[in-house]
């Protein structure tokens, strides 16, 4: 299925402000019907460009967050074993035959969805997010692979369930863990980084309403440079419009201004211990007059 | 623009762009992208006709045809190469080529100690060499070999000459990984004597007795591999030992294991790839390559520090051992070798270092280095003989 429209504008009405390789590296996802493999460091907003394909394509969103020992009744499907053993109980009077008992409590309506499976059975293409898909285990991301190329399941009792529709599937990855080859392989790949200096005063400003506009270049002048900084976990742009919402909250109008109360809402930007004490308010006060 | 491009353009399914395109898709496979016919297809449909917007058709193919971070940041400078003709040459190292037509002439003198030995393999029976185990040149020959096992076992690594007793590192390497592979997960697989009911099965199971669950189903949770990250010190105060501990890491990080290697010296690199390399004398030349460049002291705190800030984040897990092959001998402060330590500790569960100069006479681990690194380790042993890492294998398996 071929969607034309100007992703980058759509997403742009979704609030996200996405650079023009992103757009199309999206567009070509669509086009293609391809998976889009989303890596880069945490925080930079790989979560988010799903959300907002699914708001620019008018679609639900439909997330599996993977995790350690994440195993097909998580992930696929489940059966609702509280309603099948009230139906068996129910049905002992009915003289009904163990097959008949069977079919019936194996039927669709005892089946629990879980995202992947609810991903290909909606009526319009859902964008379907699996984040985090490092964290999973190898077993999984080979059962997925195979999801993946056929858009089918296959449930013992019930037998293959077709794909309805064929989801955008977006997979993010945070690099614990090398992934395989072949799923590298069968998906589009994008790295995204730490947005430049103009982009990030785009976040800002839309994200933040009511901020002035050199309220937010000033923001992220300094947090682009204090991500130069030797830290042990560089803000993201979640943290970067934490830090913009809290200053706007305490009505600060320039960096440059009330340094204590700057330093005391660093804790937005840095969330390790050793980064707070490294970021001491002479250095804070440095970047500060470099952002001024 | 470039000819190529302007060519580019002329007829979609004609003879040029399908060209240019498998040869550009050529000369990425030049630089180890792994890319099939398929995606040669997929990217010619892509491109179709969209030549004249061109850099969007850099970013189409950007994302069709990486597939890794390392291929991401390479791409464009490829890119440019190819369709603009920037005269930027491919990196040489990276092609695996480039290796085999090496000569050993050629090999850099950084890795001479470790394996120049090997050419006398052939020699069979006991051989005698010029006294010259405690000079700086002589290194690892000069001695005559045991050849009673009991007494090989005891032998100090140092005079460890022929490949075959280099061998047993090792196969002593793989007891002791097999030793320490698995660690409980926390998925649960089907099990009679599991802790946790299986609804699923026993519901299916419980048809048969007209719904009464009879027969419960259990799972527990199954072993998993734990993953293993191996430091190898080779700087010239280890050099006896090194091409000894090379063979043992290689045994280490074998196929079957989720394991890392690094080498350090003053700066650190990672070589599970090469080290994974079946072919020894492939390996050894390729580490030899990945080695150019190192030199002087060691840099315990500083190679640390590399490793915590750009691997450690994705290499280490809750179910990690990491190992240190070090005779401690450090020419950093030992404050930066204790923070780093300290971090690397918070990342990984266990810390195990293996320090040769342990196993000998009246060695007492004071340097300040060890000092300071104690307080951290969980299991620390002598490895100088194969006995003494044999004696390890139980500890290792407790952890």
């Amino acid at each position: 299925m071929k969607i034309s429209i100007d992703i980058k504008k759509r997403l742009r009405s979704a609030d996200y402000v996405a650079d023009d390789a992103l757009a199309t590296a999206l567009q070509l996802a669509l086009d293609l019907g391809r998976p889009l493999l989303l890596e880069g460091a945490a925080g930079v907003g790989k979560t988010e460009v799903a959300k907002a394909l699914a708001n620019a394509v008018e679609t639900n969103l439909i997330r599996l967050q993977c995790y350690e020992g994440l195993d097909a009744s998580a992930a696929i499907y489940e059966w609702n074993y509280q309603r099948q053993l009230l139906s068996i109980k129910a049905s002992e009077h009915e003289q009904k035959s163990s097959r008949e008992i069977e079919d019936y409590i194996f039927s669709e309506d005892f089946l629990l969805e879980r995202p992947l499976l609810k991903a290909i059975r909606q009526e319009k293409s859902p964008v379907l997010l699996i984040d985090e898909i490092d964290r999973a285990d190898e077993e999984f991301e080979a059962y997925l692979l195979e999801i993946l190329s056929d858009f089918q399941v296959t449930v013992p009792e019930l037998g293959t369930l077709e794909a309805v529709s064929i989801p955008h599937v977006i997979l993010t990855s945070n690099g614990t863990r090398e992934l395989s080859d072949a799923l590298r392989r069968r998906c589009l790949y994008f790295y995204v980084d730490f947005p430049n200096l103009e982009r990030e005063v785009e976040i800002i400003t839309r994200r933040v309403p009511d901020i002035e506009a050199n309220m937010a270049e000033e923001i992220s002048r300094f947090v682009q440079e204090l991500r130069k900084e030797d830290l042990e976990k560089t803000p993201g742009v979640a943290e970067t419009l934490d830090w913009a919402a809290a200053l706007v909250g305490l009505k600060i109008k320039s960096l440059t201004g009330d340094l204590e109360t700057i330093q005391s809402t660093l804790i937005c930007l840095l969330k390790t211990e050793t980064d707070l004490r490294s970021i001491t308010p002479e250095v804070a006060s440095r970047l500060a007059g470099k952002a001024a | 623009m470039a000819a190529a491009v302007t060519s580019a353009n002329q007829p979609i399914n004609g003879y040029p762009l399908t060209r240019q395109m498998a040869k550009f898709i050529d000369h990425l496979r030049l630089n180890n992208f792994v890319l099939g016919a398929q995606e040669t297809t997929l990217a010619l449909q892509v491109v179709r006709g969209a030549f004249l917007d061109d850099k969007k058709c850099q970013h189409q193919l950007k994302s069709l045809l990486t597939g890794c971070v390392e291929e991401w940041r390479l791409f464009d400078d490829l890119y440019e190469a190819y369709w603009y003709s920037s005269g930027k040459e491919r990196h040489q190292w990276s092609s695996a080529k480039s290796f085999e037509n090496r000569t050993k002439a050629s090999l850099p003198k950084a890795w001479d100690q470790h394996f120049s030995k090997n050419k006398g393999s052939n020699n069979t029976g006991p051989q005698v060499e010029a006294e010259g185990e405690g000079d700086a040149e002589g290194s690892a020959s000069g001695r005559l070999i045991a050849t009673d096992k009991s007494a090989m076992a005891k032998t100090d690594l140092r005079q460890f000459v022929d490949p075959n007793e280099i061998l047993q590192a090792e196969l002593l390497a793989y007891r002791l990984a097999s030793a320490m592979r698995y660690r409980l997960s926390r998925r649960y697989r089907l099990s009679r004597l599991g802790r946790k009911l299986d609804l699923r099965k026993t519901i299916r199971r419980s048809l048969g007795t007209g719904g009464e669950p009879f027969e419960l189903c259990r799972r527990r949770r199954p072993d998993r591999p734990i993953r293993l990250v191996v430091f190898l010190d080779i700087s010239g105060s280890m050099k006896h030992y090194s091409r000894f501990f090379l063979q043992f890491v290689k045994g280490l990080v074998c196929r079957w294991m989720e394991a890392d290697a690094y080498l350090f010296h003053t700066k650190l690199i990672r070589v599970t790839d090469v080290v994974r390399e079946k072919n020894t004398t492939k390996a050894m030349t390729r580490l030899s390559v990945m080695a150019e460049g190192f030199g002087g002291g060691t840099k315990l705190g500083e190679s640390l520090k590399q490793f915590n800030d750009q691997y450690a984040k994705t290499h280490l897990n809750s179910r990690t051992v990491v190992m240190i092959l070090s005779d401690g001998y450090d020419t950093g402060t030992p404050e930066q070798l204790a923070a780093e330590l300290k971090k690397l500790r918070k990342r990984a569960p266990k810390l195990i270092w293996l320090n040769p100069l342990l196993g000998w006479e009246n060695y007492e681990p004071i340097t300040s280095a060890m000092a300071a690194a104690r307080p951290f380790i969980s299991y620390f042993a002598a490895a100088n003989t194969l006995e003494a890492l044999s004696a390890i294998e139980p500890e290792i398996a407790k952890l």
